[in-house]
């Protein structure tokens, strides 16, 4: 039965098959960090919107104050983190999606690492200096 | 070859043939405001900057914020962050296998956007009349 199946259909090594990584092997892990990021955005989302509305109408230091404590720049660098790796995923799909040009979509994936990765770093590194107030 | 004509290919039926469905819709609107959030979040690092970077810093910031373009991105900003969420929600639930009826398609597509302008509304008028002013 086994080898009924593996005959004609399918040119895959055993090890091929046995990974299932497919042809460009990364497998599911692209669809699985898009799942377990939208998890994770879920509280962190609804978190940064708690916070985001008790600093409205506070002056500099209040918010600077507020946001270093622990807890909320904790959660703060989780939300940051988890939503920019969930938003580089998103906006490939959308890129593959639209963009067809054999250099055009290369760039533009690689410019949404870029801009992902530096909003990310960005945002943490904002949180830290103003956590530790260098 | 001179003078072959490319061959006419056949496409694939688009947007503009299908009957719009709030489904349909929904679906739109998850991926705009998913883009819209994407290069939103350069508001969040600048905010972010502006906080650590004193007073000063930061008064620009609440100085276009403040003003009725930046209330104006704001506003929108939540109602795509709010909808985005809940649209993954929706998206989560398909994910178990629920939810595929018709009525449930219609219902949970129905329910994303209302659920996000309700919410959206609830958390600036708790910004604006509880919370709101300066402290």
């Amino acid at each position: 039965m086994n080898g009924d199946l593996r005959t004609r259909s399918d040119l895959r090594t055993p090890l091929a098959r046995v990974d299932g990584l497919g042809s460009a092997k990364s497998g599911t892990d692209h669809f699985w960090w898009q799942r377990m990021t939208a998890v994770a955005n879920v509280p962190l989302t609804i978190a940064f919107v708690v916070i985001i509305t008790s600093l409205f109408g506070r002056n500099q230091a209040a918010v600077q104050q507020i946001l270093g404590t622990p807890i909320v720049a904790i959660i703060m660098l989780l939300f940051i983190g988890s939503i920019t790796y969930h938003m580089r995923l998103g906006m490939q799909i959308v890129i593959e999606d639209y963009v067809h040009g054999q250099i055009v979509r290369p760039l533009l994936i690689m410019a949404n690492t870029f801009f992902t990765v530096v909003i990310g770093l960005a945002a943490a590194y904002a949180m830290l200096k103003l956590s530790f107030g260098v | 070859m001179a003078g072959t004509k490319a061959r006419e290919r056949p496409l694939s039926p688009h947007l503009q043939v299908y009957r719009w469905a709030w489904p349909m819709m929904m679906s739109i609107a998850h991926r705009i405001t998913g883009v819209g959030l994407y290069f939103g979040t350069i508001l969040i690092v600048w905010w972010l900057i502006a906080v650590g970077s004193g007073p000063g810093g930061y008064s620009k910031f609440t100085g276009f914020i403040n003003s009725w373009f930046g209330r104006l991105i704001l506003f929108g900003y939540t109602w795509a962050l709010i909808h985005h969420m809940l649209g993954g929600i929706r998206h989560l639930i398909w994910d178990t296998g629920r939810g595929f009826e018709q009525n449930e398609r219609e219902w949970l597509a129905l329910a994303t956007l209302v659920g996000s302008v309700t919410l959206t509304l609830v958390l600036w008028i708790v910004g604006y009349f509880v919370i709101g002013g300066a402290r």
